[in-house]
Formats: C-alpha cells, structure tokens, sequence
C-alpha cells in the first residue's frame, strides 16, 4: 500500500459498550463480535468478546453499567459489507441458568467522529446543552430482543428449564435474510459509543463526512454513566 | 461510597470496625514477632468471643456527637487515644481467658487454610484502592516550596462553591492524588477547583402545576362551546363573520332550434340560410381580408421604400436581413389573405345557393313555412380602376413569387456547388486509393490500361458507399407562375369589373296560413302548436327550479325570460339546465346543458348572455311532412343526396353572482380549492400538458400570461427553453422516467469493468467466487486471471478429452449440473425455523420417563458405555482448529516378495533382505496423505502387520471458510497408500562400510473422499486395498488354515484388507441436507406423478425417517431434468450386450461376472460432491450409456437391469457402505444365497461375507414395490433379506396402497453401439505418450531411460490380463519376464482403470510413486493397452515397470 495510491481504506474504531437498560433482569453480561463483508479484514484489535457481569447499582436502578471497550481497526477495499456490531447479552434466570436476554447488531458510523458523551442529570444546567449535541451521532442505543418460543408449551418448558429459544448464530441479527421464519420479542436497550476515524477513504473516492462536521462543546464532560448526584463541573 | 469497605472506622459503624482494627493490629504484632500466629493465638483469635464494651461505646459515641462539625482531625487523634486504652484493656482480658489452657492437649489444631484471605486482600490490594476519609494535607494538594494562596483573601471574586459534604471530599481528594498529575486538579488554594454551583436557584420552564387562581391569566384556558359547522369540508368553509349569503342568479332568456324534429324542409334550409348568414356577418364584421390586404399593401410599399432609398448602394447585412424577414412576412400575409379571401367567396356563394333552393323549393311546395328572405345589394364599381388594381396585384404577386423562386434557386444552386465540390473530392480519394491498389495489383499485372482501370473505379465506387453525383437544380418556370396566379385570382376573387355583392337577410317574409297548406304540412303545424318547452334548473345536481312551460312557434324560438336567484350553502360544482318538451301529458327530455360556474368576478348585471349548443341523439319520426330527427331525408325529388340532422340548438342563459343590497358580491371568496384551481396554470390546462410543451405554448399565448409577473417567471423560463429547442419534450411517456440517472453506471461500463463483473459474480454466488474476499477498489487491481478459473470451467476443454464423444458429454452434464445448482442455490437462500432459532424440543412423557431413569442410574456404571461426543457446529472454526484422526490398526494379506531362486544363487550378497528365513518377506508401512500433508507410519513385518498408529493431519477448508455448505462440497480424499520398504546394499563390495538404499515400493493404496468422513463423522472398518492384478516381484500369499475359523471367512475373497479408523476432532455436525430443506420449504421439485403417490411417499420416507433414523430411504428420485421421480419405474429388464452374452455361452457365471464388469467399467462421476451431497440425480440406463458417466445408483440400476433380463431374481439395495457412504448396491438371489454386488467395482460378496462393504440395508426395491427394513439390525449379516415377511420388511404398495402400475421411464431395449468411433489404436499411442512425457516432467533431475525390450513384452501381458479380467496370470508372465530379464531387478504392476479421462489415468500413475526411484541406473517400461467393449465403454490398463540391472 503505497501513500500516493493506496489501495484498501482503513477504519479505526474505538468506544465501548456503555450498558445497557434492562428493567426486568439483573447480572447481566454481554458479548459483542463484528459482522463484516467479504471484503473486510481485521488487522488489528479484538473481534470478540466477553464483558463483566454488572448488577444494577442502587442509584441508578435501571441501569447496568459495563463499559467494555471496543477497539478494532478493519481494511477494507469496498464499503459493501460495512462491518456491524452484534451485541448479545446474557444472565442468570429465575433458577440460576445463563439464558439470553437479547440480541442487537447496528453498523459502525460510517462518518469519522468523536463520541459526544451523554450527561445524566436529574437537575436542569444553567446551560442547557442543545439537543444536537446530546444525541450525538456516534452514540448508539440498540433495541435487543429475543427469539419466542414457538409455542406457549415450548415457552413454559422453555422456562422450566432454562433452555430459551436462541439464535444458532448471534451474527444472524446482523443479515436480513431468514429473519421471516423468527418471531421475536423486545427486551432492552444497549448503549455503545463510537469514535470512529477512518484513512484513505476519501482517495477511494467514498466521501462520507457529512456536511456539518464542527462540534463546539463548551459544556462540561462526565465520562460514561456518571453517577447522577455529583455534576461536577471543571 | 462504600464505608463498610473502609479498614478506617467510620462514625457510624464504629464498633465492629474498631473490633477489626484491635485483632488486625494483634495479628500484626504475632506476626512481627515469629512471622506465624502460634497455634494458641490462631485458636485464641477465632475462639475468643469479642464483646463489645458497651459504655465504652457510648462515651465515644457521645464524645464523637457533642464534637463540633469542623474539628474532625482532632476528633481522630481523640479515637486514636481511645483505641491505646482499649488495647490495653484487652490484654488484660487475655491473661484472664489463659487459664482454660487444658483444653489444648486433648486436641489437635491445624492451621486452617486461611492464608488465602491474605493473599486475595493483597492482590485486591492491587487491584482496589479505597481512598481514604482523612483530610489531605494542605501541603501534598499544592507545588512544592509553595504556600496556599487563598484569592478571596487577596480581594478577588470568588463564587460560591456547590455544597459538598467534607467527607466526600476528602475521599475526592484522596483519589485524584492518586492519580498522576492529580495535583493540577488543585487550584492555589489547595482545593479542588470548582466553578461555582451550575445549579439555577429558579427553574427555566414555568410551572405547569399550579392552582387555578395563580395562573397567569394569558394562560387561562377558555372554554368555548363546540361550534357545528354550517358547511361540511365540500362546503363553502366560511370565516366566522358571515354565514355564507351567497346567491346566484341563473338567467334563462331562451333557445332557438337549429334543428327540430318538427322542422319542415324550408325549415332545414331556413336555419341553414340563417347559419351561414350568421357567419358571413361576423365575417363581415371582422374583415380580415381588408385588413390583411391593407397590411399587405404596407408591407410592400416599406420593401419598395427600402430598395428604393438604398438606391443601387449595397445593402447592409442588418437591411437585407430585415428585407429578407419583410418577404417572408409579405409571404405569409399573402397565402392568409389569399384563404380569407376564397373563403368570403365561397361563403357568399353558399348563401346564393341556399337561397335559391329555398326558393325552388317554396316553388314547389307552394307554400311558405319560413319568414326568411335575402336581398342581394350589388354595389357598382368603376370598372377601369377595378381592373387596373386587379391586374396590378397580380403582377406584384407575380413579382413576388418570381422574386422568391429565384431566391430558392440561387440557394439551390450553391447547395448543389456545395455538394459537387465534396462529392469531387470523395472521388479523388476513391480514385487515389484505387490507383494505390492498382499499383500493388499491378506488380503481378503489369499491362493492365487505364480503362480497367476506371472500370475498376466505378465498381469500386458503386460497392463504397459514397455522396451522391449531385443533380443541378431546375431553373423555375416564369411562364407558370404568371398562370398559376392569375388562375388563382379568378378562383377566389371577384372578376374585374364585377359588382361587389352584399347579401341582406330579413325574416319579414308572410308565412302562408294554416288552411291554405297541404294536409301534411297542415297536421305538421298542429303538433308543433301542440309541444311546449320547459327548462330544468339542477344545481349540483339536484333540481331547484323549473321555468315555465312556453309552447313551441313556428319560428322554433322559445322565449323565458325567467331569472331563478339561488342561494347556496353548497360550493357550486355543476349548473346544469335540462331542456323538456311536453306534448300532451307527457315530457322527454330533449339536452342537458352545462352551465360554467362562473367566477366570482361575474355580477348580476355585468354578465354576458351566453349561447350554449345542446343537441339530442333522440331518434323522433313522423307521419307527416316534418323531417324527424336521426331519420334520413333528402331534398331531392328523387331521395338522392339524402342527410340525417340531430335534434339541436342554442340555449341562451346567463349565471352571475347576485349583487347584495349593499353594492356588496355575494360571492364566495376566491381562495377556495376551486379558485385555487384556477390560478395554477399547470393545473388549469391539466397535468398532461407538462408533457406538451407546444400545448403549454399556446395556452400561454391565449390567455395572455404576463411575462412580467413573477408568478409566471417558471411557466416563461420554461416556454423559453422549450421553445429554443434546448428541451424537446419527448413523444412517448415512460414509468420511470428518471431511472437512467439514477443507475449507477451506464449499461456498457458495468459489462467492461472487471471489477463489477467480479463484484457481481460473487453476488451471483457463482462457485468459484462465492466467498472471493478483497475485490480491489481499483479496476485496475483486477487482473484478468481471476476469471481465468471460470473460463476453463465455462469453457470445457475438448483438447483434453481424447474423445469428442466424451468432450460432448462433459460439456452436456455440465449444463445440467448448471441448472440443478442454480435451483438448490435459491433453495438453500429459503430458511426455516430451524435454521435460525435453536429451539428445545419439547419433552415427550417417553423422554421424560428416561430422563427421570437416568437420575437413579449408578454414576460409575460397571459397563461403561461409549457417549456421543459433542459436536460442533462448523461456524466458528478457523484454520488449526480441525484436524484428521486416523488410527491405523492393521491390514492382511499383503502381497509378499517372491523368492527369487535366481537371484540367490548368483547374487545374493546384493539382497540384503534374504528370503531364507522366510520371516522378512514383507515390509509394509502406510502412508497417508490429505491436503498436501503426507504422514507415514512405522514400518512393520510380514504380510500381516499391526500397526495400530495414530496419525493427525491437519486439515483447513478451502478459502478458510468452514461453513457447512462448503465443507459438504469439498472434493479432497484422503490416500492411504502401502508400501514395502526395501533395503538394498549398495557397492559394499571393497571397503568394510555398507551403503544400503531404501526404496518403497507401492503395494496398494485405498481412496477415501472427505464428504464420506464429514458425513458419517467417523469410518471404522475393513477396507479392501486396491492391488493391481500383478505385483511384479511380489506374490500372494494364500494363508494357509494356521489361523482358524477366521480363515475360512476371510477364503472366499482375495486381496489385501486394512483396518483403519477415521474421524474428525473436534466432531463436526453435519449440514442438513437441501433436500429435505427443499421440501419443507415446500420448493418441491417438478413431479409428473400423481398427488397420492408423491404424499403417500414423502409419508413412508418421514416415517422410516422418524423410526429409523439411520436407515436410508429413498422412494422418489430426482431425474436428469429435476423432476421427482418414483424409484420403481427404474427398474425393467434390460438386454445386456449380446456380445457379452456370447462370450462365456457355457457358463452363465463368467458371463454375469463379465457384465458385472462392463457395468463397472463404466466410468464413474459422483454428483453428490458437486451438489454438496445432497441430491443425487438419477439417469435412465440410455442416458447413463450415453453420457458414459454415472454414479453408483446408476450403476446399480444398470446391472439391476442386466440381471432382472438374464433370469435372475435382482433387487436393489439403498443402503450405506464404506468408503462411499449412502450408496446403492445390487442383491440377487441364485442358488439359495443372496449375492450383493458392488456396482461400481464388479465385486461381488455373498450375504455372510465379513468384507462386504456394504454397512446398512434401508430398503430394497425392486420393479413393483419398494420394502423399508424393520429388523432390529441393519448389517447385511444379520438380517433376512426375505421381503415376503411382512414383518421384516414394510412394503410400500400394499393391499390399503395397491401399486397403481407404475410404467418403466427405462427404453424397452438399448441402442448398442457395437463400432467404435475412433480408432483404438491411436488413442493407446496418446495415452502412453501422454503418460511417459509426465513421468519424465516428474523427474526433472534424473534422465529417464524406457526400456524397450521390456515394454514391448509388457505390451504382450496385458492382452492377456484384459482376457483373464487380471486373475491368475501373474506367475506365468513373471516367469516369462524374468527370463527375459535376468540381469534386471524388475518391479512394477499393471493398472487397470475405466477410461474417462486423460487425468485419472496420469493422477493413479503418479500415486503409485514408481517415478521417485533414484537409482542412477535404474529405466523404466511402460505400455497401454485399451480395449474396448460395446457401446464404446473403454477398459484401460497401464503396466508400469521400473528395472534396475544388477551388476
């Protein structure tokens, strides 16, 4: 790859899953893996893995809290295939069995860009920070749900013994094909946050910084899932 | 914060934490002093009973809440204190529980494994860090060498900070220290820098929940009643001031009939008289001829003027254009006053003519009905001037035209020059290039003229398309033109001289009274007194108002006069009037007549009366003179000339909006959708006419848009476009009219680039691109040899097949297999539930009941039992991780070296292997290759070795992708080859060193593919070794009954076994098969058979599947062409070959062994590999024998066939066997045993044979029934293989399913091809040149010798061996041989394989290995012999020899 004509992109990516929002369960962990087309290849970081268990803090009741980093870099010659990330989370049921509690994919921004971190106040800010910047756009928050039984006796035995219905392949919620045949249920949220910067792109001939690209932030940072009672402000 | 966490003593959990604090020091002190607590510390410190000191407690605890909040320090040092004197205290207690010591002796205390707490508090310690409460010292939170400097001190502002308990502060502080560069986190003054509070005192949002009164009153919300629209939405919506006093005022004046049933002829002719009357006064009222005449004149005199001021001076472009664009004007002005004026002229002849046969016929009638008359009024004109002017204008026009044709002329003229200059250029060039050719011509032809020449040129001119020879322009015709216009002028005008013509029409005529007309006119004027009209008034089409009846005159004019004011809630969307006529009692209605609703702009008053044309189709008759409407009458006496007229005429009316009291329009406003209508000018002349740009044109020039006004600025820009002819608006309509800009590259570019033509081969999911990774983004990056792979698939190579024949074949299998994968690939894209959701299956009560056994069954069973071990599913695999077990345990009957008596006598020192002991005759090892990677195992002695060696090679799927689809369309086999290791002396003749060469030498070798292994998951067995016929220097050795009853077994075949096990670790699960997927995605295949027979057949195969899972059953098939099948139709009796018949006459065994043969060398081609062992297809015997390339079943069905012919009781057998798999054998039944018969080898076994390779029997079929197996056991040993036992066998077809007489898809006999169409001869030579150019390209360091002496007397064997099917010749030849070549150690073995291909011969040629001899001297012998049995089926042999000379 010479630097006058190069001839793969590269797309780095860092940020981590922040956790995730399930208000029925506790202990949960989760597993991530990148789903990606076949002209992707890692060169570096992890394609997998496998995050603490988290239990729901006091405070913050409805939240779990893991911030698993993430980070990963792909060449690539084609932007088909852009890599997705599928998340998996699992835990304990009513009798103790590691059951899955959801599946959800979304793909990595295509834009270059820094995370803009969420603030978590029960108080308004005597500047309240606009929209724009709060739902940042490398902030993803993904819907996970959970293949059904077939039936509601395949469900109660299901649940008797702790063996849920799961997808042969968590990577199946990354593609669109056969999903006709699932029935699935909602569950939770997870939320992820991404910086993504990519090399060479541009030279390829794929543009795709969007059109505003200036953020100013002026507002102050906590990092992830701060704890709400302590705005602390620098 | 977690203060329970803290070592430190918090206020508030302060008596267990100083209780920990006291045995924590205590432990500290042991340990400091001997490094272990003594066993009577360790018993001491968990056997002591800490109480705690109640009033100790609570003077601390008061001591703690009477401190001041700011002094905590002190308050520490104070709890310090304390803690000394309770250390104190206890101590002492110590030395009172001392006493109790005896306990002591009588036990025995362990160290408890405790130390583990130590050792996770230390690596916690690591991991952990608990800031702690105590305040940090002011000095650590600044710079070295700096004091605090506090701002607020020093005067400056400093706001605020947020309230922050002290605690957590300090744990803040403690924790940023820690840190690195926490320190910056500390302002001047030592403390955390902090904004001041960032929390508003007020909120920014009001307040939504507040009590009534203390809303803001411009808050209030005010209640209003709900308010019912007077209008529904098609209402007039109204404002909320006026409740919608709309009227309109509808004004019916009345009608006039152009055309009434009642009409009399003279009627007819009246109105018409009235018509064209009519016209010519609007005519005359317009007068465009004058006027064009006028503007005519003017435009002549301004060209006159022009010349004539410019006088004979040359004119300016800008003046000859401006004279060029007056002509044309004077051109265009003339033709149209030349059509005024012929139609004024033929107007007022009309009228003349009308008139006149009004006249005729009032004449005729003798009666009047009609009051019209027409005065003619002929204006005198002077007569000379008249025609002066006449004559004048003609010759101007004259001049005009002359003027203009030679203009055209003159154009023509220098258009013509034009072209004869190209085209006399062209023809230079011809000429040139012919004389160019000429000259190379003439090299050989010297004397050739110049008249040929030119010939030569004009054909060559006619046979190259060229510009035309040009032709000159006619010069015009002046006399012509003079005629033609004066021709012209008397046409259409008036003659010179003539009176000028004015036609006056007066209605003033005396009608003749009733009693003087005829009876029939008589009664004509009756019924018309009798008829009345009245008119309808519908708004929006319902009735409002009617006028009065008025009767009908005889003039057919109905007068109202009537004006009906309505006032409307509704918006107006139609006005219409009906027209009625009554006669008597009864009323038709005569026409509808729309009214516009007329725009808002339109006031009572103000309005214009309109004229509406309605007309009736209604078909009216009578029996008296009046003319009837839709009848045909004519004027003529003779009927000719006849004509049919409609009832018809002009309603006049007027609808206005009614003016208020107040001057005010009791119109709705205009802003109403209709309004809105109006003033879209697209919308107005309808959507189409975006499409008509011409349309849109001439809408605007009518309705006069204002080009200035803004709002047209669109509808200008784009008339202006468009009529530029930059946009031409195109004739036909499309769907999708954007669509080519929206495609991604145009239609030529994606065929050309490389790169999207990978791209898109890969989408298709083509084989070899299927899981391509990295298309380069770069189309030049994209060489063509990526495709080269798919040209030489595409493309079959009929250089490769020596026969065109097979060449065809190829090429016709390929086609099919083409279209089979294109299905299977659509139906693998369709999942199931299966495929995607791991789901439990619910428990059945059975597995329930098992389950619960399985809890009391003993944990460590005395008979163990083999478990399945776990299997994986093949996605997440990845190079490495999958690998091949093979256990090699042992093999038989290894062919032995022959003793040579020769060699020992004359040179036995250089055997080094003697054969004395007759111990070392054989030296087998195994070598096994897969994938490139070659693993051999020890060598072993004797003909009957045990090995029992594990081997593992590695295996990786091709791409790295382990998908199952792929892993099942793998075509690697794995070779397990014998070998004998010879060791030979070399030259050990002089020194005292001995150099021995080892040389392995190939006894047999078995294939195993792949797929078999991944489907079976583990092979465990005995498999034959496929030996050649004869091993040179190696012979057989026939056990003798040393071994026992094994032996008498093992008698009734012949040849080497091994005994392997093959598997795959970690286990791989087996994809589903498309099959199956097929049918439950219910994409079934075409089927010509019955309904109920395809149900009632997938019913038996599910349940044979539910209740056997391991047998194989099979009852429809898929044939060459897709569609399903029943299996039984395969079989019917089938003449074998009678060449073959006649061959053993005598003895019917040798012959049904011969045919076993000729069935076996038939060459065999697994599509299940192909098809990703899925799908067999299966071909009827004449396909099989005409594509000469088949798979087992076909095999099968043929011998099946050959043999149901010959007499024999033959069934098929879908079962499993190894090395193949599912597979299909042949049973038959003679001489009370059954037989089961290999196909696909020729072998036979009988039913007890240990060595059939036959495993599992599924079910059998034969021509009528197909039997599933329901014995207990699968294995061809133990069952019965008699299908009349219902109990053993379920049959298909029974008496509930009777056999519907199924008929054979098989021809009722077979085309045999007795003559071969290639000569044999050559294509023996092409084999072994083939074959000796490979082994020579196989050693490219050592020279190749071929012996021909030896290959020629090889060449003589293998006549022979073809004869005797390569049994018993093996000693006689080696015999014959030897004494041919006595000074030569031979070794070598003929091959023998069915001929398909040039490929498979060389790749079993190099398997054997004889090439990689190295002996300097060694040579080499080779010959091919092919012989050739009907229908071109082709048996090869191969006798490879290598031959070393002894001295």
């Amino acid at each position: 790859m010479t630097a006058n004509s190069p001839s793969v992109f590269l797309l780095m990516i860092n940020g981590q899953i922040e956790g995730a929002n399930f208000p029925e369960y506790d202990d949960l962990y989760c597993k991530y893996c990148f789903v990606y087309g076949h002209d992707w290849a890692p060169t570096s970081g992890l394609e997998e893995g496998i995050s603490q268990i988290t239990s729901k803090g006091r405070d913050s009741p409805h939240r779990l809290v893991w911030n698993f980093p993430l980070e990963i870099t792909f060449k690539s010659t084609n932007p088909l295939g852009w890599p997705q990330i599928v998340v998996s989370v699992y835990g304990p049921d009513t009798f103790g069995n590691d059951v899955v509690r959801g599946y959800g994919a979304t793909h990595i921004p295509i834009t270059p860009g820094q995370y803009v971190p969420l603030i978590f106040s029960s108080t308004p800010l005597s500047t309240p920070p606009l929209i724009k910047d709060l739902l940042s756009r490398h902030t993803r928050t993904i819907p996970m749900f959970v293949p059904e039984s077939t039936s509601r006796l395949q469900k109660f035995t299901s649940w008797l013994l702790g063996r849920r219905p799961e997808f042969t392949d968590p990577k199946v919620v990354a593609q669109g094909e056969g999903r006709e045949v699932t029935r699935v249920s909602s569950q939770g949220f997870v939320t992820l946050s991404f910086n993504i910067v990519t090399k060479d792109m541009k030279r390829l001939g794929y543009d795709t910084t969007a059109t505003e690209t200036t953020h100013t932030h002026t507002h102050p940072v906590a990092a992830g899932f701060g704890p709400g009672n302590q705005t602390l402000s620098m | 914060p977690r203060p329970q966490a803290k070592p430190v003593p918090g206020s508030s959990h302060s008596e267990s934490s100083t209780m920990r604090q006291r045995m924590k020091d205590k432990l500290k002190a042991a340990r400091s002093e001997m490094g272990l607590p003594t066993a009577e510390e360790a018993y001491n410190f968990f056997t002591f009973d800490f109480d705690p000191e109640p009033d100790e407690e609570t003077r601390k605890g008061q001591k703690r809440r009477t401190r001041p909040e700011g002094e905590n320090e002190e308050g520490e040092d104070g709890g310090d204190d304390d803690e000394e004197k309770e250390e104190e205290d206890k101590e002492e207690e110590e030395e009172l529980f001392l006493i109790d010591q005896s306990a002591d002796d009588f036990l025995v205390f362990k160290r408890a494994e405790y130390m583990g707490y130590q050792r996770r508090l230390q690596s916690e310690n690591e991991l952990l860090f608990t800031p702690s409460f105590l305040t940090v010292p002011a000095s650590s939170k600044v710079p070295e060498n700096m004091k605090p400097r506090y701002l607020e001190e020093e005067g400056l502002y400093v706001g605020e900070r947020p309230p922050m308990s002290l605690t957590n502060q300090n744990i803040l502080e403690n924790r940023i220290l820690k840190q690195e560069q926490g320190r910056k986190w500390f302002g001047d003054d030592g403390r955390i820098m902090a904004l001041p509070d960032p929390i508003k005192e007020s909120s920014t949002r009001p307040p939504l929940f507040h009590i009534e009164d203390d809303l803001d009153p411009a808050l209030q919300t005010v209640y209003r009643k709900a308010l019912v629209s007077k209008h529904a939405s098609q209402y007039i919506s109204v404002g909320g001031e006026t409740n919608g006093d709309y009227q309109l005022d509808v004004d019916v004046s009345g009608l006039i009939f152009s055309h009434h049933p009642l009409f009399s002829q003279e009627h007819v002719l009246g109105s018409r008289l009235v018509q064209l009357y009519d016209q010519h006064l609007s005519r005359q009222h317009r007068n465009l001829t004058e006027h064009l005449t006028t503007k005519l004149n003017g435009l002549r005199n301004t060209i006159g003027n022009m010349l004539e001021v410019h006088g004979g001076q040359r004119l300016t472009p800008v003046m000859q254009q401006r004279i060029s664009e007056y002509k044309q004007e004077v051109r265009n002005t003339r033709r149209l006053r030349d059509l005024e004026q012929e139609k004024d002229r033929t107007l007022l002849k009309g009228i003349v003519k009308i008139w006149k046969e009004i006249k005729a016929l009032r004449d005729f009638q003798r009666f009047t009905n009609t009051p019209y008359k027409l005065y003619l009024r002929r204006e005198e004109v002077e007569r000379a001037s008249d025609v002066r002017e006449y004559e004048a204008e003609i010759q101007a026009e004259v001049d005009e035209l002359l003027d203009e044709m030679e203009e055209d002329y003159q154009r023509k003229v220098t258009e013509y020059r034009r072209q004869q200059e190209e085209w006399k250029v062209w023809r230079r060039k011809q000429r040139a290039k012919n004389k160019k050719k000429k000259k190379t011509q003439s090299q050989l032809d010297d004397n050739e003229d110049d008249e040929d020449n030119d010939d030569d040129d004009r054909t060559d001119g006619e046979a190259e398309p060229g510009p035309p020879k040009p032709k000159p322009p006619e010069e015009p015709d002046m006399e012509g033109v003079e005629k033609q216009v004066s021709e012209k002028a008397s046409r259409i005008r008036r003659k010179p001289g003539e009176p000028i013509l004015v036609p006056e029409l007066t209605a003033s005529g005396p009608i003749t009274p009733n009693e003087q007309c005829p009876r029939g006119e008589f009664a004509r004027r009756e019924d018309v007194a009798k008829r009345s009209i009245f008119i309808k008034v519908l708004y929006n089409d319902k009735e409002v108002s009617r006028t009065d009846n008025r009767s009908l005159n005889s003039d057919f004019r109905v007068h109202f006069g009537q004006i009906f004011n309505l006032k409307i809630v509704n918006w107006p969307e139609s006005i219409k009037l009906q027209v009625f006529e009554v006669l008597g009692l009864s009323t038709t209605l005569l026409a509808d007549v729309f009214v516009p609703v007329p725009e808002s702009s339109i006031l009572t008053g103000s309005a214009p009366s309109e004229e509406l044309v309605f007309s009736s189709n209604l078909r009216v008759m009578f029996d008296h003179e009046a003319v009837g409407s839709d009848v045909p009458f004519s004027f003529e006496v003779d009927g000719s000339n006849r004509q049919t007229l409609l009832t018809s005429g002009k309603l006049s009316c007027s609808v206005s909006w009614a003016v208020g009291e107040d001057d005010v329009p009791l119109a709705p406003p205009t802003t109403q959708p209709n309004g809105l209508k109006q003033l879209d000018a697209i919308a107005s002349i309808g959507a189409s006419g975006l499409n008509d740009m011409k349309k849109l044109g001439e809408w605007a020039t009518e309705s006069r848009l204002d080009p200035n006004d803004p709002n047209n600025a669109d509808i200008m820009q784009l008339l202006k476009v468009a009529s530029s002819g930059e946009v031409t608006a195109p004739d036909y309509f499309r769907l999708e009219q954007l669509q080519e800009e929206f495609n991604f590259v145009s239609e030529e570019d994606l065929e050309q680039s490389r790169r999207f033509r990978l791209l898109r081969l890969r989408n298709q999911e083509v084989a070899e691109f299927r899981n391509y990774k990295f298309v380069p983004a770069m189309e030049r990056e994209v060489t063509d040899k990526v495709f080269e792979v798919r040209s030489l698939r595409e493309i079959v190579d009929t250089k490769g097949h020596l026969d065109a024949h097979r060449a065809l074949v190829a090429k016709h299998l390929h086609k099919i297999r083409e279209s089979i994968i294109n299905r299977f690939l659509i139906a693998k894209h369709h999942f199931i539930m299966s495929d995607l959701v791991q789901e439990e299956q619910v428990p059945t009560i059975g597995i329930l009941g098992l389950n619960l056994f399985k809890l009391a069954e003993p944990k460590r069973p005395l008979k163990p039992q083999r478990k399945e071990r776990k299997k994986v599913t093949a996605q997440n695999l990845s190079d490495g991780d999958i690998r091949l077990l093979l256990n090699i345990i042992r093999a038989y009957d290894i062919p032995v070296r022959k003793p040579s008596v020769k060699y020992d006598t004359r040179s036995s020192s250089h055997v080094l292997n003697t054969y004395i002991s007759g111990y070392e005759r054989v030296r087998p090892f195994v070598e096994v290759s897969f994938q490139r990677s070659v693993l051999q195992t020890t060598t072993a002695d004797g003909p009957n070795p045990c090995w029992n060696e594990d081997l593992q090679l590695p295996f990786s799927a091709p791409n790295g992708d382990y998908s199952t689809a792929n892993l099942q369309s793998m075509k690697d086999e794995i070779f397990i080859n014998i070998f004998d290791e010879v060791q030979y002396e070399l030259g050990g003749d002089r020194g005292k060193e001995v150099h021995t060469r080892l040389e392995k030498h190939w006894l047999g070798s078995v294939k195993i593919p792949f797929s078999t292994i991944y489907f079976q998951s583990r092979i465990d067995g005995t498999f034959k070794v496929d030996t050649p016929p004869v091993l040179l220097g190696y012979s057989k050795e026939r056990s003798l009954a040393s071994d026992g009853g094994y032996d008498a077994v093992r008698s009734l075949t012949e040849g080497a076994f091994i005994t392997l096990f093959i598997t795959i670790e970690p286990q791989l699960v087996p994809g589903e098969t498309i099959r199956e997927k097929v049918s439950s995605a219910w994409i079934s295949f075409e089927s010509q058979e019955s309904e109920g027979l395809l149900l009632a057949s997938e019913v038996f195969e599910r349940d044979a599947a539910v209740h056997f899972p391991d047998r194989p059953c099979l009852t429809t098939v898929i044939n060459i062409n897709g569609k399903t099948v029943f299996i039984t139709r395969y079989l019917r009796p089938l003449n074998p070959p009678q060449e073959l018949l006649d061959a053993f006459p005598n003895s019917p065994q040798e012959a049904t062994d011969l045919i076993a043969r000729y069935v076996s060398l038939i060459p065999s081609l697994p599509d299940s590999v192909s098809f990703a062992g899925v799908c067999d297809l299966w071909s009827t015997c004449d396909q099989f024998l005409t594509l000469l390339a088949g798979d087992e079943e076909e095999h099968a069905v043929l011998l099946c066939n050959y043999f149901l012919s010959m007499g024999k009781k033959a069934w098929l057998i879908i079962g499993t066997a190894i090395p193949e798999g599912p597979t299909t054998y042949v049973l038959t039944y003679e001489q009370n045993r059954y037989l089961i018969w290999n196909p696909s080898s020729g072998q036979y076994y009988g039913q007890y044979d240990t060595f059939c390779p036959l495993q599992t029997v599924g079910c059998l079929v034969s021509a009528d029934n197909v039997w599933l197996n329901t014995q207990a056991y699968t294995s061809p040993l133990r069952i019965r293989f008699d299908v009349t036992k219902a109990k053993l066998w379920k049959p298909f077809f029974s008496r509930a399913f009777p056999n519907p007489g199924l008929s054979s898809v098989q021809c009722i006999t077979l085309h045999i091809i007795l003559h071969l169409p290639f000569p044999k001869i050559s294509l023996t030579c092409r084999i072994e040149k083939i074959l000796k150019e490979k082994i020579m390209e196989w050693r490219p360091r050592n020279p190749t010798r071929w012996n021909r002496y030896c290959t020629s007397t090889l060449r003589h064997f293998l006549p022979k061996l073809e004869l005797s099917r390569g049994r018993d010749v093996a000693d006689e030849h080696r015999l014959e041989l030897q004494s041919l070549l006595g000074d030569y150690r031979i070794s070598g073995f003929p091959l023998h394989l069915p001929f398909s291909e040039v490929r498979p011969i060389v790749e079993a040629v190099y398997s054997t290995g004889v090439h990689n001899v190295e002996a300097s001297n060694v040579e080499f012998a080779l010959a091919v012999h092919v012989h050739a049995y009907p229908n071109n089926v082709l048996s090869v042999w191969v006798y490879l020899a290598s031959l070393i000379r002894m001295r």
